[in-house]
């Protein structure tokens, strides 16, 4: 399987996906070239509005579209969308209620060279708390181009989350995704590794590792953040007494925090996250070194495995 | 208004050179930056740094030093390169940038870079900031002037507009923004993404006043620098006509150079234009 980046996944099946529903407008702001709707823009041009520099203007004209029936998608940074437009998000499209798909892409820390001010590791956390809304994670190119569909023809707010790399590929071209439905990756029962996005295949690769060691893990992919799958984690649990959650995001509030609620209120078992450590980032010469330097490492998946399985005893 | 002579306007362009010839190869070497506009930007920066600006090296937080912005934070090689050059670090620290353990950030990072004034990269926030730093100065009785470098698509953010109403509201005169105004952005155009023109309107419809020039050549950056010390009741733009790219002829006014680096010949071909081009203007 050629591995492509997520955001070229998005963006080519953003285009195909434009000849099927004459419904779909797409917006950007001046980041075509970089979120990859230039697809898009280049096959329907009467459908595609570059707004400029101006994340929280593109937010409201796609309240306005939504307004009056269209399918707005309204591309840019995520460190942009999730924070500069965040009020234009909560009042206009959350509270409202209306019909825009917010499509995040440099997501994590996927835009490894730009450094800090463009990470995005506190954007789930964010739209996780705000009503109506629906956050999605893809793990790999493949799976983000499975969701245009799904999310277009779903009636309202979603937060897409993009990556700008080229993530370990999980699924293959014909892979189905359902909005709330986790899938199971693989299965084990000594201890549960539940992940969102890059951190997916880097889950699967930990599993591996933990096999040789003789433990047998389980891999949950959690794509929908909210609403969450959480029979899919209790039933987890139950059976296997421990759980690691691993994103590329801070370990508060976001895929952790949210297994942490669920865990807490219904089948408290012992928990580690994986994701970044309540800090800044740093720029680095590629996603993964950056991944591996702030906590995000295969080899943290795995010591983290091996501690909560020591602490279930 | 001061007189600059022929032998400090020539000094000034072989400064810009230099710095155009640090940021295409820290760019390079990197694989990653932003050719475009640090290369429109380059005799700005020359003359701000190696002639206008009251700064000290040796003492980067100097309370009366005039302080920098560079609110279009994407051109950090082209701050990164005045720094080094200026000796706020050495030169040697430029072939690391982007590394994990180097100061250098993706974009100028205040806490981490010696020299850098202001953190920035997500476009909008440096007359706001600017803004701030010039009422402080008017409060302290200090009497230096912050400067604030931006580009022409950054202009299309509102938030540049909510700062520069206010920097108007209190008369801020100790505020120059400087736009560089080289028509193009990421995506495209300027004109075909969102049309700013008429521009200088659009600013003194906001009270500030305006100088317009051409942004490559010296004499006219001198003295429109000049002139925005003697303007006592507004703050003051300087909006500066330039090139993307300028200097390497096969990246000027193309927005696929905004943010792509050059491969080995390419580079090749871009130091050998630089270094061919005597003076620019
Ligand atoms: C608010 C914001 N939106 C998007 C970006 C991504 N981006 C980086 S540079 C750039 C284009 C900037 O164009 P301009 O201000 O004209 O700069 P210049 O041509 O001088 O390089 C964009 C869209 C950003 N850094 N900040």
């Amino acid at each position: 399987m050629a591995e492509i980046s997520m955001r070229e996944g998005y963006g080519k099946a953003l285009a195909a996906y434009g000849a099927a529903n004459p419904n779909v407008i797409v917006l950007d702001v001046d980041t075509s070239a970089s979120t990859l709707t230039h697809f898009f823009a280049k096959q329907y041009p009467e459908r595609f509005y570059n707004i400029g520099i101006a994340e929280p203007c593109m937010i409201d004209v796609a309240v306005g579209l939504a307004l009056s029936g269209k399918i707005p998608f309204a591309n840019g940074f995520s460190a942009l969308l999730a924070l500069r437009a965040l009020e234009q998000i909560r009042t206009c499209v959350a509270y409202a209620r209306t019909n825009v798909k917010i499509a995040a892409s440099y997501a994590g820390v996927s835009d490894f060279k730009d450094g800090p001010t463009h990470h995005s590791i506190m954007d789930i956390a964010i739209m996780r708390a705000m009503p109506e809304m629906t956050v999605i994670v893809p793990a790999d190119a493949n799976e983000a181009g499975a969701w245009v569909p799904v999310i277009a023809e779903y009636d309202g707010p979603v937060y897409l989350r993009i990556s700008r790399a080229a993530t370990l590929p999980v699924h293959d071209p014909t892979v189905t995704v359902q909005i709330g439905k986790g899938i199971t990756l693989r299965d084990g029962g000594d201890v549960t590794i539940i992940a969102a996005g890059s951190m997916v295949g880097r889950s699967l690769l930990a599993a591996d590792q933990l096999a040789a060691r003789g433990l047998d893990a389980r891999v949950l992919e959690i794509h929908t953040i909210k609403p969450i799958d959480a029979p899919l984690i209790l039933q987890a649990a139950a059976e296997t007494g421990a759980i690691v959650t691993a994103e590329e995001h801070t370990i508060l509030g976001g895929l952790g925090g949210a297994v942490a609620e669920v865990l807490s209120l219904h089948h408290p078992v012992p928990l580690e996250m994986i994701g970044v450590h309540d800090t800044f980032t740093r720029t680095a010469p590629t996603t993964e070194l950056l991944m591996d330097a702030f906590c995000m490492g295969v080899e943290d998946i795995t010591a983290a495995a091996e501690r909560v399985i020591q602490r279930k005893r | 208004m001061y007189f600059h002579p022929d032998s400090q306007i020539i000094k000034l362009q072989e400064h810009a050179r230099d710095l155009r010839l640090d940021s295409i190869e820290m760019i390079h070497r990197r694989q990653a930056g932003h050719p475009g506009g640090s290369l429109s930007a380059a005799d700005i920066v020359a003359a701000l740094f190696f002639h206008k600006m009251r700064i000290d090296p040796q003492n980067p937080a100097w309370p009366e030093r005039d302080r920098f912005i560079l609110s279009k934070g994407h051109a950090s090689a082209l701050l990164y390169a005045a720094l080094a050059q200026c000796g706020y670090f050495p030169h040697e620290d430029l072939r690391r940038w982007g590394e994990l353990d180097c100061h250098l950030q993706g974009h100028p990072d205040r806490l981490k870079t010696p020299g850098v004034d202001m953190t920035a990269g997500l476009l909008g926030h440096g007359v706001a900031v600017g803004v701030g730093i010039a009422l402080a100065a008017r409060m302290d009785g200090l009497s230096f002037r912050t400067y604030v470098l931006m580009g022409d698509g950054e202009c299309q953010g509102g938030i540049v507009w909510e700062g520069a109403m206010v920097a108007a509201k209190y008369r801020l005169a100790n505020l120059t923004a400087i736009v560089d105004f080289n028509n193009v952005q990421l995506d495209g155009a300027v004109h075909d993404i969102l049309p700013l023109e008429p521009l200088a309107d659009k600013w003194r419809a906001c009270n500030w006043a305006v100088i317009e020039i051409n942004g490559h050549d010296m004499r006219q950056i001198l003295q429109a620098l000049d002139t925005a010390d003697e303007i006592h009741d507004r703050p003051t733009v300087i909006i500066a006509r330039t090139t993307k790219g300028k200097g390497v002829s096969f990246m000027e006014n193309k927005s696929h150079w905004h943010g792509v680096a050059p491969n080995d010949a390419q580079l090749a071909q871009a130091i050998a234009e630089i270094k061919g081009a005597g003076h620019h203007g």
